[in-house]
């Protein structure tokens, strides 16, 4: 079987001022690949993030989306469609509905009609077991279900791949789960998603891969097995232990 | 009556100029870049620094040594117009401000344009947040509308004040001056509560307190 690439990164850099956040990123996805980002706090996982679907360019480097050039296409809004993005802190809008707020890039940006937006909508609200609370404002739902919205958000735009910024951190330890479990039916579908996230547990049963990165590099990327039973580097199983230690195995 | 009617005619000329300067002033002040800034929190400060009334001498007596010559009319709804946009384009910027920065990004990030974002996700938001201290600006304009009598505008305060002259009922006149700015105010809330509630979405807002 051929595999086919979905997500390139050739060599990323980006720096803030004089501080370089990003050293030199490469990696790739191949399509209904799981890869689960883990690092320290500052290490430039968010900004890495971002760079994909241009919310901040990098300074150099190329990312491929199959075999368009993010980083000098023409039609930017094009490309974030296909690139599904969710949030820590969610980023529902606050004045639609649950289903509002799934449909609105439908009708908006893809111009669906309405009916059929809706009947989309309801569609991946129902996947992610929220079809129930579809006329619910933000406010009106927990963080649980909040985030489950905005993977359904995501969802609705059909992306070719998914980006994860810690969906499950800014969640009460109880609502953790169920957000996990609507990420692993993804994976288990076929999705294409880059993760960060610190759920060890959800990393090492869903993930085809973990990558570590530190200080703006990639210090080791490779199976859960590999990085957890045999990392090639000191700093990967120390940091590794550590989180296995703080989160648990939980959520997987 | 008729002097209501001035009244009424200042305060939706004044309110009105103070809306369509203080948007693109909130705008200038999110979006411009430092010099747009630095002008605009000048202009800000010194409008609300200065009393209305020093406000309208300086546009009615003032400028005509410049040349520039109004009459009081005018020269009463300019003034109430340019200190109520320093107001209101502190008023719009908080409201757009307190739309978080990850509404946005999600909305960049389904692929909106800029200019969709803020038309579908931020506006939305801002105008339900802006109501309620936009209702207290405008009861404060209406009420300072008062202050053209300095003028020599024959609005509700000045006709009333010839009335008294007339009558010699200062107690009942003026009685009756205050009652038709109580009506006037309180059905300006009234209206604007009515708006606000209409709009009404769980969540956004301030009576509810949570977010
Ligand atoms: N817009 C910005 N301007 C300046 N510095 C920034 C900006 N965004 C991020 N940084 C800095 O870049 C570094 C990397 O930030 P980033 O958010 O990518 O880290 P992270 O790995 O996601 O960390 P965390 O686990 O805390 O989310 C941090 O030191 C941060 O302070
Ligand atoms: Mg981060």
């Amino acid at each position: 079987m051929t595999e086919q690439m979905i997500l390139r990164i050739e060599d990323l850099y980006k720096s803030f001022g004089d501080h370089e956040v990003l050293k030199g990123i490469s990696l790739s996805l191949n399509k209904g690949e799981t890869k689960v980002v883990v690092g320290p706090s500052g290490t430039g996982k968010s900004t890495m993030l971002n760079n994909i679907n241009m919310l901040i360019p990098p300074d150099q480097g190329r990312i491929y989306l199959e075999d368009v050039d993010v980083t000098t296409t023409t039609d930017l809004t094009k490309i974030r469609q296909e690139i599904g993005f969710v949030f820590q802190d969610f980023g529902l809008f606050d004045h639609l509905t649950a289903r509002d707020n799934v449909m609105i890039g439908l009708t908006r940006v893809k111009k669906m009609a309405g009916k059929e937006a809706a009947e989309l909508a309801m569609l991946e609200l129902r996947r992610v077991g929220l079809e129930k609370h579809a006329g619910q404002y933000p406010a009106e739902l927990s963080g649980g279900q909040k985030q489950r919205v905005g993977i359904a958000r995501a969802l609705a735009m059909q992306p070719k791949l998914i980006l994860f910024d810690e969906p499950t951190s800014a969640l009460d330890p109880e609502l953790i789960g169920e957000v996990l479990t609507v990420m692993k039916n993804l994976a288990r579908d076929g999705m294409t998603m880059l993760i960060v996230s610190h759920e060890m547990g959800f990393a090492r049963t869903v993930s085809d891969q973990i990558i570590f990165m530190e200080n703006g590099v990639i210090v080791e990327q490779g199976s859960p097995e590999q990085l957890f039973n045999n990392p090639q580097q000191e700093r990967t199983r120390e940091f590794l232990f550590k989180l296995t230690d703080l989160y648990g195995e939980g959520g997987g | 009556m008729e002097g209501a009617l001035v009244t009424l005619r200042l305060f939706i000329a004044g309110l009105g100029l103070g809306v369509v300067l203080g948007i693109p002033l909130a705008f200038g002040q999110i979006y411009g870049n430092k010099l747009i800034r630095g002008l605009i929190a000048v202009y800000e400060r010194v409008l609300r620094s200065i009393p209305l009334l020093v406000i309208l001498f300086l546009l009615y007596y003032g400028l005509p040594l410049l040349g520039i010559r109004f009459p009081p009319m005018v020269a009463a709804i300019l003034g109430l117009g340019l200190r109520s946009s320093a107001y209101q384009s502190q008023i719009f910027r908080g409201a757009i401000l307190s739309i978080s920065e990850s509404q946005l990004k999600a909305a960049l990030s389904l692929g909106m344009t800029g200019i969709q974002a803020f038309f579908h996700i931020i506006l939305p938001q801002a105008i339900r947040i802006a109501i309620p201290p936009f209702a207290n600006e405008a009861a404060i304009v209406l009420k300072d509308t008062s202050l053209a009598y300095a003028l020599g505008v024959i609005e509700l305060l000045r006709q009333g004040y010839y009335v008294m002259t007339n009558t010699a009922e200062p107690l009942a006149v003026f009685v009756a001056i205050g009652a038709i700015y109580f009506v006037m105010t309180v059905s300006i809330n009234t209206g604007l509560a009515r708006v606000e509630k209409g709009l009404k979405i769980p969540g956004i807002g301030v009576e509810e307190g949570i977010g």
